[in-house]
């Protein structure tokens, strides 16, 4: 599903990747593992289709549509509600019954009493809990995870657990974490950047 | 059709933005009034009626320049681009779907600003507001397209009015030529050819703008 | 790289050889102009470098389209030393006509000069290319920015000479005209030669330019492979 070779990315003069090779075959879990600047992050982002690499090739065998990426940033707008940031990515994903998905999905991630709020006054957590609804929204088949965990306090932390243990087998997942416990007993494969 | 069901939910979601931060359109409403009371002060008594017509022109160009500026801002913040980039949808829909904010907040400022022109200045024919009309498709699609650019830059709000006013030049002629002329038909037909042309090409390239 | 070594140097030599012949046909053989007398001359000069600009731009916007179709990354040094160029041509452009507007009127400077006009809008566009690429981190992003933008310019060059002409009806014309050289068959002689050395001046600096940037960015992969 991803395939890698010789893939490198540099910022500037800055090389933050250099010449990985890769494979991750459908309902594998690789765990990238790296202290921080490493280029954990860089890499999600090349194979989500955000950056392209300066050497080498990075091939995802998915369109647009059945990927889905976390990032660092949550992605969704500070003035729109959670409710309405989610109907206008369900709309451009083309969900099927869009508004039972996000309402389920706002619930299962404790969001659904402040589905009115702005996003601006949400927390980091509640910021990043409304990220994961983003990216569980549209079904992918492939899940980019950067940092899931970050922001997040004990009972959403489990809820990420859940999803990494429903994903993991019936779709592909590639998750960067620099604390990898969680993750490690799921992943079939482990990259670890310098 | 996906496509502009795309576009839609995209406007729409910019339309909702605009309504709650409230922050665009009145200043460019204001924006535009105070540059023509400027250029009140700015004319010597013996100007004659086609500089002011000039400098309506200016006070658009600038006006649509400070609305660009915003253009992407909210999805500067947070790196909300790169979500609507990830979309299955195509990215030239966020152009177009972005330009068509850009047009109705032109729209809106200009009919603050045409009458107010007329009141301060002199009367306002057909032909001068065909021309801006015209005029507003090409400075919309290109300012899009620009103000995107300048949004992937470090510079930014110093970048745009750089990359902006050379390309727009052939506009100000078509409309302060339309306005100034006894038949504006050629200069009208000029603008119409600027926004085809430049309309196709942001359409065309902001896939590569947004996108690497 | 003997081989592109070679072609270089070729190159050079045949611009060389070119511009030599050119400037002495301008100078001592070209037929005297009824009207303008010696100063006419810089015409073989100062078309030629115009036109020459132009080439500059359209070339760089053909490799712009290259790496946009292509994604391929060399382009990109390609489009943006052909720019480089042309903007210095531009400036050359804007001189020598200038210079030329002295001799002729004894102004430095005329709106009625519609080819200069056209160059003054065309010389700020370009300037805002640089801009822009100095405000952006090099990699793909900046290559995809500059090519869009090259690719801008050259759809400006003919919508600004159209604007140009159309606002002369109504900006103050200035009453300096100057008739279209009527060239006979000498002067078109001289007038080719000329655009020929030009062309061959671009040509060689391009190659050159290019080659040294190759190498510079060469030298600095191989100094990061070595850290």
């Amino acid at each position: 599903m991803i395939q890698a070779r010789g893939v490198g990315r540099r910022f500037a003069s800055k090389r933050v990747i250099r010449d990985l090779d890769f494979e991750v075959r459908a309902g594998e879990l690789l765990l990238v593992t790296g202290p921080n600047g490493s280029g954990k992050s860089t890499l999600l982002a090349l194979m989500a289709g955000l950056l392209a690499p300066t050497e080498g090739e990075i091939e995802v065998d998915l369109p647009r549509g059945r990927i889905g990426y976390l990032a660092h940033e949550a992605l969704v707008y500070k003035e729109l509600t959670a409710l309405e940031n989610l109907e206008l990515y369900g709309r451009l994903y083309h969900v099927a019954e869009r508004r039972e998905t996000t309402g389920a999905l706002l619930e299962r991630f404790g969001l659904w009493e402040v589905r009115h709020q702005r996003v601006g006054s949400f927390s980091r957590g509640m910021q990043q809990r409304l990220a994961l609804c983003r990216v569980l929204l549209h079904d992918p088949e492939l899940l980019l995870l950067d940092e899931p965990y970050s922001g997040l306090d004990a009972s959403a932390r489990s809820l990420v657990d859940d999803v990494l243990a429903e994903a993991a087998g019936a779709k592909t997942l590639v998750v960067a974490s620099h604390e990898p416990e969680h993750v490690r007993p799921l992943a079939t494969q482990a990259l670890a950047l310098a | 059709m996906t496509y502009f069901a795309d576009v839609a939910a995209l406007a729409r979601k910019d339309i909702l933005l605009e309504l709650r931060s409230r922050d665009t359109l009145p200043a460019m409403l204001l924006f535009v009034v105070s540059a023509l009371v400027v250029f009140h002060f700015s004319l010597p008594s013996d100007a004659s009626a086609t500089a002011s017509t000039g400098l309506l022109w200016i006070a658009l160009l600038f006006t649509a320049l400070l609305g660009l500026g915003r253009a992407f801002t909210a999805e500067r913040e947070q790196r909300v681009l790169d979500g609507l980039v990830l979309a299955p949808c195509d990215r030239s829909a966020i152009w177009l779907a972005k330009s068509l904010g850009v047009l109705a907040f032109l729209g809106v400022a200009e009919a603050l600003a045409l009458p107010a022109y007329a009141l301060f200045f002199e009367p306002v024919g057909w032909e001068l507001v065909a021309a801006v009309l015209l005029a507003n498709l090409g400075l919309a699609a290109v300012g899009t397209l620009l103000a995107a650019m300048a949004a992937a830059s470090r510079a930014r709000e110093l970048l745009l009015p750089l990359l902006f006013l050379p390309l727009v030049i052939p506009v100000v002629v078509g409309g302060v030529g339309a306005t100034v002329v006894d038949n504006p038909g050629r200069y009208l037909g000029f603008l119409a050819l600027y926004d085809l042309i430049f309309a196709i090409l942001s359409w065309a390239s902001f896939e590569y703008v947004v996108a690497e | 790289m003997s081989l592109r070594n070679n072609r270089a140097v070729l190159l050079a030599a045949a611009a060389s050889v070119l511009l030599v012949a050119g400037l002495a046909l301008a100078l001592f053989w070209a037929p005297e102009d009824a009207d303008q007398g010696f100063s006419q001359r810089i015409f073989y000069v100062h078309v030629p470098i115009a036109l020459t600009a132009y080439a500059c731009f359209g070339w760089g916007a053909w490799k712009a389209l290259r790496l946009l179709w292509t994604r391929d990354s060399r382009y990109d040094l390609e489009s943006y030393t052909a720019v480089h160029m042309g903007v210095i041509f531009g400036i050359l452009t804007l001189v020598t006509g200038s210079i030329w507007a002295k001799i002729s009127w004894g102004v430095w400077w005329t709106w009625s000069e519609r080819q200069l006009t056209l160059f003054l809008v065309l010389f700020l566009f370009y300037c805002a290319y640089f801009m822009l690429r100095f405000s952006v981190e090099s990699g793909p992003r900046r290559a995809n920015l500059s090519a869009v933008y090259a690719l801008f310019g050259v759809a400006l060059i003919p919508v600004s000479f159209l604007a140009i002409r159309l606002a002369e009806n109504f900006i103050h014309p200035v009453v300096f005209t100057r008739d279209g050289p009527q060239m006979s068959g000498s002067m078109f002689f001289v007038f080719c030669v000329c655009l020929a050395a030009m062309l061959g001046l671009f040509a060689s600096l391009y190659t050159n330019e290019l080659m040294g940037k190759r190498l510079d960015a060469r030298l600095r992969e191989l100094r990061e492979a070595l850290e």
